[in-house]
């Protein structure tokens, strides 16, 4: 065999034993689409319309008054449909979605594998196609899935009913603290109850929603192991108390084995119990809500269900009711008489809507989808697999140089929020530099929600849908940063090297002299040299 | 034939002998152990009552016979709108917004997210123009919540309480707006005048008051006519100490003055129009625009994305303009909430402006109007059926039935009967308009289908 040094033999193994991927990101250098323009060209012909409608109306806009005519056209962009794609493509491909890193770096967003048939269901036109205000007759199909979809995950919570309706998490928190409200204001104490009870390591929107709701905000602290502090829960219930929300594991992963005894806390004082289940991947067929004593519940259907994040949404945060709640819930809800599905839209004390007609569809569709294709024995196997996967990663990132986990020593359920304390006080590198250095890797590093209560923090959720060798791979390569930080922090404070973008001069975003948030903003703003 | 062994192709770490392999290491007997917290009493002891298993072809077979279930708006012709809309929807924007990074990416950095923060600034720069304005946020879940937000930036900048908004606004919108806006703000209805369903002005300065912070108003309307006093409504509200929030089609807005030109201080509305499937409802997605103002940027709950220089010349960077704003940095103390919303629209939204360019725009607006005309025009020759509204329309009008003797309710069964979705019925509304129904044309119904529903709708009335 003759090869390109010209010698004959056999050709040597490549050596592959490097162990963090030799890394380089796709760098476009796009312009911005504005600069793409080129007077006369267009990406796209629009429906023409028929002479005769045109014989029979004229022009149409002469109808209308001249203060309602546009008088500027609209300096959009004029581009060629080939470029436009071409752009986009060349953006997509300076995006590291889920389908490309070892998304284990975005702990408490449980980003696992959204199945690709799933995504064929929500692209069909026997979805995208259907208006919301369409006969029921003519949607049997949608509202099938969706009365299935609450009873699997009545199951899945031991709640009464479900609604769809939450564009998300923080919507749903919404919806939860719009539903305290309510229920207070049912029997005559909506005033007197207003204070919200929560945690610093609940997700901001938490506080954030109920203080919408014009409830009072009050953090139970967390204790010493990281669980919240029960004997100081006993000292902030009072008549005033509207409802205690929490997570359980919050963000640390620790499971906090005497929610029970909380629940009955605030249940004697007469609040309500908001259970937060962002962090229900390691609990699916383990332990549930109503158990647990919570009155409430939601899921995310874009982590734990598994529809993909979109950049941010469209998703759903699908909100669980016990029986005496459900005519609180945002209506309308899908029922079933036995032999055709409806919408009963009389709910007494409902809170009215969140959020137009029912929701996000295709989102109930992907996670009905998601759900029969594991079955009740796969739902508790990709529960019980996300945990071992944290609990190995837990294990490994615990020999880091320079790596730790506040509180408790135990075991934790699926993720964890770890801190690199020492490895910043060792060598002045912080969770933002090691941030920056991961992405050098092909990795997804995320800090963790504000405010910092474990110091320089990172939360990793493995979930279910990682090999070990994956694992391994992202260990490694925070492995091979802490000993950087080490040897030569200057390489991985100046990172990162291999990415799409660099260190982007953040003091002009909030400076509102510079700052420019359109490009026509941008044109004003600036001055060519 | 013994079991094989068995790994589920969503869980790798299924694999018996990895899961062993992991346990060893981490000096584990059994996965069991890790739920040692979990008290026997809150454990789950039966098992949940899910249907076993599909593999992916039975998935495939059992979805699709669930979903064929329903028939489509491709399927039957449909007039349905009021909030949800059908539209031409280039191929390039499905393209886009179906690329696996994009659509499985979710919260990361500008550097190796880069692609994200510049397609979401383009957007907001693509519907700036269309507005006329130069501060777009990234998108929120509806035009419901846009205006919900809106309105309580308003209320936070003026330091006042009352809103005043159209009596004709949409139920569903209403409900959500009222729920967003309580307990601490109050909602006021302004009338409507019943020929031409636009803002009565008088009962507008009649509520108008010292401690009024925004009147809002949608053009077009939910029932389809045109504000045509859009000047005169800022004038009263800015008179009033008021700011003025405008609702907007964004689809009119190549043909149709951009509000913030009659006075419109915040502008909302909804993306669905610009590129995205109906998807049953699924498919909204809300804009909030404003000047650039401190004052009202400072107010924005959004993201709110930027662009700025970065270390290396020449390269442009993107990131959050003014994120202390925000509940993420603040929780309770930031500007209401920000989250999961709509992003991949906003992208999507971004795709169509670039691919339908000016020319796009103002051929979309006039075709729908010539069209939406004709239908109109078809409609009310018919005996017995009137135009509700006197007045100029978009793409939605009302059609009065309750001279034919015929129920909507009737009239949409028999409609359907034929391969029709007629209008939305307007009787249930609470608008005094009994026996009306509320039709939407778009560029997308030719004249044979707009003839078909008027030679049905002869036949049936």
């Amino acid at each position: 065999m003759k090869t390109s040094e010209g010698t004959i033999g056999k050709m040597k193994r490549i050596p592959r034993d490097h162990k963090v991927r030799r890394f380089h990101q796709a760098k476009w250098d796009e312009p911005v689409i504005f600069e793409l323009s080129q007077p006369g060209e267009r990406g796209v012909e629009v429906p023409r319309v028929e002479q005769e409608i045109v014989a029979s109306v004229g022009d149409g806009v002469s109808q209308l008054p001249d203060s309602l005519r546009r008088k500027k056209r609209p300096n959009l962009p004029q581009i060629s449909q080939f470029r436009v794609i071409r752009h986009y493509s060349r953006l997509s491909q300076e995006v590291l979605g889920a389908d490309f890193n070892v998304e284990i770096g975005q702990g408490t967003c449980t980003m696992k594998y959204s199945p690709k048939i799933n995504e064929r269901f929500a692209r069909s036109p026997k979805m995208a196609e259907l208006h919301p205000l369409q006969d029921e007759s003519t949607v049997q199909g949608m509202l099938e899935i969706t009365y299935k979809l609450d009873l699997f995950l009545r199951e899945v919570s031991g709640m009464d009913k479900f609604s769809f309706q939450p564009g998300s998490g923080t919507q749903a928190l919404l919806t939860q603290a719009s539903i305290v409200r309510k229920y207070h204001e049912s029997r005559g104490e909506g005033e007197l109850r207003n204070e919200f009870l929560t945690t610093h390591f609940s997700h901001p929107s938490q506080a954030a929603t109920a203080a919408v709701k014009g409830f009072k905000i009050i953090y139970v602290p967390a204790d010493e192991n990281g669980y919240p502090d029960l004997e100081a829960l006993k000292g902030l219930v009072s008549e005033r108390t509207a409802a205690f929300a929490v997570a359980n594991p919050e963000d640390t992963g620790i499971y906090n084995s005497r929610i029970k005894e909380f629940t009955d806390v605030v249940h004697a004082a007469g609040g309500l119990c908001c259970y937060d289940q962002a962090n229900a991947n390691g609990l699916l067929g383990i332990t549930r809500a109503l158990e647990a004593g919570f009155d409430m519940c939601f899921f995310n259907l874009h982590k734990t269900f598994s529809i993909p994040h979109a950049c941010g949404g469209p998703a759903t945060g699908a909100i669980g009711v016990t029986e005496k709640l459900e005519e609180f819930l945002p209506g309308p809800l899908v029922d079933f008489d036995g032999e055709r599905y409806y919408y009963k839209r009389e709910l007494k004390n409902s809170i009215g809507k969140v959020r137009s007609f029912y929701g996000v569809p295709p989102a109930v569709l992907r996670a009905y989808a998601w759900i029969r294709a594991l079955g009740a024995e796969g739902l508790e196997e990709a529960a019980k697999i996300a945990c071992l996967n944290n609990n190995y990663l837990y294990h490994k990132i615990l020999q880091i140089r320079g790596a730790s986990a506040p509180y408790i020593k135990g075991r934790r359920l699926e993720q964890v929020r770890y801190s690199w304390q020492k490895l910043t006080e060792d060598t002045g590198v912080t969770t933002y530099d090691v941030q920056r250095r991961m992405a050098d890797f092909a990795h997804h590093y995320w800090t963790s929600h504000h405010p910092y209560i474990v110091p320089e923090p990172f939360t990793l959720e493995p979930t279910e849908s990682y090999s070990k060798a994956e694992l391994d791979e992202y260990i490694a390569a925070l492995t091979h940063i802490s000993q950087e930080a080490y040897e030569n922090p200057e390489i991985v404070q100046t990172a990162p090297h291999n990415s799409t973008g660099h260190r982007v001069i953040e003091s002009v975003l909030d400076d509102p002299e510079q700052w420019a948030i359109t490009w026509r903003a941008y044109l004003k703003k600036t001055d060519k040299e | 034939m013994s079991a094989k062994p068995f790994a589920h192709p969503y869980i790798p770490n299924s694999a018996p002998a990895v899961k062993e392999q992991m346990l060893k290491e981490i000096g584990l007997g059994s996965i069991e152990e890790i739920f040692a917290d979990i008290p026997q009493e809150l454990r789950l002891k039966e098992k949940m009552n899910i249907p076993p298993a599909l593999t992916e072809y039975e998935l495939e077979r059992h979805v699709n016979q669930l979903m064929n279930k329903n028939i489509t708006t491709k399927e039957y012709i449909s007039f349905l709108g009021a909030g949800c809309w059908p539209h031409f929807i280039p191929a390039v924007c499905d393209e886009i917004n179906s690329r696996a990074e994009f659509l499985t990416a979710y919260a990361g950095e500008p550097y190796e997210d880069k692609g994200r923060f510049q397609a979401l600034f383009e957007y907001q720069s693509l519907v700036a123009e269309l507005v006329d304005m130069d501060v777009v946020n990234v998108p929120t879940f509806d035009w419901a919540q846009a205006a919900s937000t809106a309105l309580r930036m308003a209320a936070r900048i003026t330091k006042r309480t009352e809103l005043l908004l159209p009596k004709n606004i949409h139920p569903d919108k209403l409900l959500i707006i009222r729920n967003y806006t309580s307990p601490d703000l109050t909602l006021t209805l302004v009338d409507f005048t019943e020929d031409t369903g636009a803002i009565d002005l008088a009962d507008l300065q009649a509520k108008l008051g010292p401690n009024t912070a925004a009147v809002y108003f949608e053009n077009p309307s939910f029932l389809g006519s045109l504000e045509t006093n859009g000047q005169l409504i800022a004038d009263l509200a800015h008179a009033a100490g008021a700011l003025c929030v405008v609702g907007v089609d964004p689809s009119s807005l190549g043909v149709m003055e951009a509000p913030a030109n009659y006075g419109a201080d915040i502008v909302c509305g909804d993306l669905q129009p610009l590129g995205v499937h109906m998807h049953y409802g699924g498919g909204q997605s809300g804009f909030i625009a404003t000047h650039d103002d401190p004052t009202f940027v400072m107010e924005y709950p959004s993201r709110l994305f930027g662009i700025a220089p970065t270390e290396v010349e020449g390269e442009y960077g993107f990131g959050d303009v003014a994120y202390d704003r925000t509940s993420f940095a603040k929780r309770e103390k930031g500007k209401e909430s920000v989250g999961t919303q709509t992003a991949l629209w906003g992208i999507t939204a971004g795709v169509y402006l670039a691919t339908m360019g000016p020319d796009g725009m103002e051929e979309l607006g006039q075709g729908i109007m010539q069209r939406s005309q004709y239908a109109a025009k078809q409609l009310a020759s018919l005996p017995g059926v009137e135009l509700k509204f006197s007045g100029p329309f978009f793409k939605e009008f009302v059609i009065d039935f309750s001279q034919t003797g015929k129920t909507v309710k009737e009239i949409n069964a028999a409609l359907l009967s034929r391969g029709i979705f007629g209008g939305v019925d307007l009787t249930t509304h609470d608008l005094q308009l009994e026996q009306c129904a509320l039709f939407c044309v778009t560029e997308v119904h030719s004249k044979e289908e707009i003839d078909a529903l008027a030679t049905a709708l002869a036949s049936i009335v």
